[in-house]
Parts: structure tokens; sequence; C-alpha cells
């Protein structure tokens, strides 16, 4: 048993190590599109529309939005990778064909993928840290915690993007997952409103949204004060990252084993 | 073909009998402690053993329960038209696909419960070009290589040699979209050799390539047969088959229609000599009843006409006569493998 748990953690490592070699190559400019959009965001509306926003919980509108956007990126990164970039592999590139005449086997590819989407969030988070960091909105070293938080979130968008994916008969089938469910999770998951002030059906729905509870958490992280339900937001986090690794697993390996 | 303990039965008497007097106990025990390896127990000889071996999807039978066995060493080949069941006995070889039914042994291993163990142990050139083209020629086996058990320094050391082999060392940083077709299928057979497999699985390895490349590979894949690596692949190329297998079947419809060597295949089926007529035009009428006359061996397709012959037959060279004096167009060649591919499977297409 200890030796398939080995030889899992051993394909899984390769499938990952593989899309880090190939990141490598293109890292920089994987960077700039982690740093640009946050940015962007950050000074439109955090300064821009914040000149007329009150302050909420005694907290400019740039530092209420800075730990959202932290965490939006994360889930921009992971589908963006787990959509278009899994699907190439899949479909386009026949790089899971490849690898399945080797040892690795399609749960070990899920597994690797799941991986690299959840390092490749974390370096995203770290890289929107640093933007936050420099305009001068963390206040405390427990902002940290957004890195292995973004490596969690990543796996589980990650994990939620590669069900679309294997789903997916073509790129097209993505608007599908970014206009339904992806945009409106950007948008009402707490990032750029409190969702204390929300009706209470909106908050009922907010609360079934896997980002709300990442943005719970950013925000304690960032604020230096840890979000209460630090165990529930974790829970939840966990439980759409295992259900949709498994969904994956199933759907993948439907696609590639006839 | 030679079987491993049979050449070292040959090396082994060649390399003492000059240089020493032994007496025949003696080299009958040198020869044990050589060949008793290879003989411990025939299977050891057999690479691949399918028994009634069938694939099924839902009500499609790709694969109708056939029967074959793969000597180590040899070359083994799957000749059959698109849709024959060729690739999909390739899968089940390497355990991509599991088999509906019957039995199969790829060295020593069920496909069903060892494929992770057997995928470790042979090496696979898929039949369209499925290398990285987000990584570099030498990168490409690099990453390769780590998907199998392997140390990295041993992956690193045997890219090099295997670069070096497929004569692509020059190459090593080129992006993969900037080589042509021939080198991308050499760069695939140096892929499919990285875990030095103990058998080689090549899906039509030289489909789609010019005259100069097709020829390189074949050279290449001979180099892998005269170093023992046994080998599998499908073609529809006959040339391909010719040249590369030493035994081989004929598929159609998910069956084996028949196996042999190359030259066993053309005897039994199409003789020596084959002369064909052009019925496009008049003059081959006249040529038509002579052959009718004679009640040769034919076979007929929409606009020409086979006539099989054995060895400089009289036959032939009446016919030779006749169609020279009538004007009509002809040929008289040596029977292929060709020939025995489009008698077994027709001469039409049924698509």
């Amino acid at each position: 048993m200890n030796a398939a748990r080995a030889t899992f953690f051993h394909g899984a490592t390769r499938v990952a190590g593989r899309n880090l070699s190939v990141w490598r190559r293109y890292a920089a400019a994987s960077a700039i599109g982690n740093f640009g959009e946050p940015l962007l965001y950050l000074v439109a509306l955090g300064y821009g529309l914040g000149r007329v926003v009150p302050p909420i919980d005694g907290q400019s509108y740039a530092e209420f939005i800075a730990p959202g956007l932290v965490v939006s990126t994360v889930m921009y990164t992971a589908t963006f990778e787990g959509t278009f970039g899994a699907y190439t592999r899949l479909a386009t590139q026949g790089t899971f064909d490849a690898i399945l005449a080797t040892p690795i086997t399609v749960p070990e590819i899920v597994a690797g993928e799941v991986l690299w989407g959840g390092l490749k969030s974390m370096f995203g988070a770290s890289v929107v840290l640093g933007v936050i960091t420099a305009f001068g909105l963390v206040h405390s070293w427990l902002a940290l915690g957004v890195i292995p938080l973004g490596f969690v979130a990543g796996l589980m968008f990650y994990a939620m993007a590669l069900c679309t994916t294997g789903l997916s008969k073509s790129y097209e089938f993505f608007n599908y997952y970014f206009t339904l469910i992806v945009a409106p999770m950007f948008l009402f998951s707490g990032v750029f409103f409190p969702l204390e002030q929300a009706p209470r059906w909106a908050l009922a729905f907010s609360r079934v949204l896997p980002l709300t509870h990442v943005v719970q958490l950013s925000r304690g992280f960032v604020r230096g004060a840890l979000a209460s339900n630090l165990l529930v937001h974790a829970a939840v986090m966990l439980g759409y990252a295992l259900a949709a690794y498994a969904l994956a697993a199933h759907l993948l390996s439907r696609r590639l084993k006839i | 073909m030679v079987l491993p303990g049979q050449a070292l039965d040959v090396d082994a008497t060649a390399a003492v009998e000059p240089t020493q007097q032994l007496c025949s106990h003696e080299v009958a025990q040198l020869l044990a402690c050589y060949t008793t390896p290879a003989m411990a127990g025939a299977e050891r000889r057999v690479v691949v053993e399918a028994r009634k071996l069938e694939k099924r999807y839902r009500d499609f039978v790709a694969v109708a329960g056939i029967d074959f066995e793969i000597e180590r060493g040899e070359c083994f080949g799957f000749l059959g038209p698109n849709g024959a069941g060729k690739t999909s006995t390739m899968r089940m070889l390497q355990a991509t696909s599991l088999p509906s039914g019957g039995e199969l042994r790829v060295l020593g291993l069920d496909p069903r419960t060892q494929g992770k163990e057997l995928r470790a142990r042979i090496g696979v050139c898929p039949q369209s070009d499925n290398l990285d083209p987000d990584l570099p020629v030498y990168e490409n086996l690099l990453v390769y290589g780590s998907y199998f058990p392997e140390q990295r320094e041993i992956t690193a050391r045997r890219a090099d040699e295997l670069l070096e082999f497929v004569a692509l060392s020059d190459k090593r940083s080129h992006a993969i979209p900037e080589l042509s077709g021939g080198m991308k299928r050499r760069l695939v057979i140096a892929r499919a050799l990285i875990n030095e497999p103990e058998l080689l699985l090549l899906d039509e390895p030289s489909t789609g390539l010019d005259p100069q490349a097709r020829h390189l590979i074949w050279g290449k894949l001979r180099e892998l047969r005269a170093r023992g690596v046994s080998m599998v692949l499908t073609t529809h190329y006959m040339d391909e088959a010719e040249r590369l297998c030493d035994r081989l079947v004929i598929m159609d419809g998910g069956k084996i229609l028949d196996h042999g060597t190359p030259r066993e295949l053309v005897e039994r089926h199409v003789g020596a000599e084959v002369f064909e007529l052009d019925l496009g035009s008049e003059a081959a009428s006249t040529v038509l009843d002579a052959v009718n006359l004679a009640a040769a061996r034919t076979e007929r397709s929409s606009d020409a006409l086979a006539v099989f012959l054995e060895k400089r037959s009289e036959l032939g060279e009446a016919l030779v006569d006749h169609a020279r004096r009538a004007g009509a167009r002809y040929l008289l060649r040596n029977a292929s493998l060709e020939d025995v591919f489009l008698h077994l499977t027709g001469r039409e297409l049924d698509e």
C-alpha cells in the first residue's frame, strides 16, 4: 500500500514537474499577467471609486478590496490554466496521451495537474501580495498566510476547472464556465462589497460560492486578525477540492481510456 | 529469425574452438551455462502471447478473437487496411486499452492488472507525433524519461546517446515545430527508447514521410533489431513490412487472415511472378482470351487483371508475347506482399 502511494506521488510530481519546466520558460510573461490585472483593479476601483466610498470597518476601500484581489487572481490563474491550458494538453497537443504510454496513470495525471494548479496559483498570490504590500495596504506578517492559502485555493479552483475541461469538446465551451460560474463568483463573493449588508438570500447564495470562503480567510490574514469560522471556511474549501478532484479524475478517465 | 539462445550457441562455439582444444562434454558444459538462462522456460522466448484476444466498443467489434505469439528479438508486423484492428491491438499490448475478452500476456505480465509495470518495460512510438511542443528537443527526452522510475542522471545520459543514435544531436535545443516530419518521427523513436525497453511498439512508423526519411527510419529500426530489441509494428505499407518484419500477420475486419514470413505468404498466396494487364484498351481483349484459355489463376479489379505465375513460366512468356503483338499495356514483375494483401483483403476499396 505504501509502495502504491509512493508511485502515485512519484507520478503526480512528474506531471506537475513537466508543467513547471514548461512554465519556467515563460515565467516572466506569466508574472506580468498575475501582476497587471489586479493592479488595474486596485488603481481604478481602490483609488478611483474608493475616493467616493466611505471607509468599511475602519478600512479604506483599497484596503478592503486588496485581500480579495489576491485570491481572485488565484481563482483566475487556476481557472485559465485548468481550462485552456489543460484542454490544450488533453485535446490539442496529445500531451496526456503521450504520458499514458508511460507508467503514469490517469489519476496521477489529474493529481499532478491539480498540484501544478496549486503551485502556479501560489506564485500568483505571492506576486499580488507583493503589489498590495508595495501600495502600503498590508499591516501584518500574518499576510504571508495568503501564500499557502493561494496554494490550497489553487488546488480547488484548478480541480473545478479540470471538471469543465473533462466535459469540453472545444475551447468555446469554456465561455459557459467563465460567464456562468467564474464571473459571478468574482463579483458576488465579497471581494468588492461587504456581504454582511446584502439581503439574506444573497448572503445564502454567496456562501455556496467557494471564493467567498477564500476571500474571508484572505481578509483575515491581510488584516492580521484571523477570520472567525476559520475551520468552517477551510472545511468548505477542502470539500470542494476533494469533490472536484474525484469528479475530474472520473471525467478524464472516461475521456482518455477507450 | 535468430533467438538469443541460438545466437549464443554459435558465438560460444566460434570463440572457443579455434584457440583451445576442448573435449565435447566440456563444450557442452560451456554451452549449457550460456544457454540455460535463455532456456529457462519457453515463456522467456515469447514476449507476447495472445489467445482469442478481443476488443469491443459497445456494439462494434474492433478485434474479433485473434491468436498470435511474438518471440524475443524478432520484428513482428500487423499488416492491414485502415480499420483492420491494428491500432486497437497495439493499444491492448501497451495496456492503455484493456481486452474485452481472451488472454493476453506481454513480457509475462497481465495488462489487465499489471499495466504500470508493463509500460515501464516497453517503448511506444505512436501513430501521431505527440511530442511535447512546449519543450525543446532535448527536454522532450528528459521530461518523458522523468515519467519512468529511472534516476535523472541515467535518463540524461541516455538522452544524449539517443540523440546521437537518431542523428539529432545538433538539434538538441531546437523547438519541436522547427523539425521536419522525419526528424520528429526519429525523435519519437528516441523517446520510445528512453527507458531501454525490452519491447518496442511502433504504430505506422513511416506513414506520411518522404522516401529519404522513410529509409532513414528503416535503417534505424534495423539497427535496433540487430541489437536484439523485440519490435512490433503496424503498417499498411507492404514495402515496410517486407523490409522490416521477420514474421507478420495480415488483418482485416478484426481478424487475422494469415500469418508467416513475408516470403512464405507471397509463395503461398501468389506465386513468384505477376503479369498485370491494363484492361483499359481494346487490345487487351485478345490477351484476355489467352489467359482464359490457359485457365491461369487471376484476380480482377475494375481496370486491371493480375495473373499469378510460377517463376519464369512459359505462360508468362506467352502472355508477354501476346500482349506485345496486340499492343496492349502490361507489366511482368515479381510477386510482392502487396499482391498477398490485395488477394486476402480484396482489390476494391470497400468504404
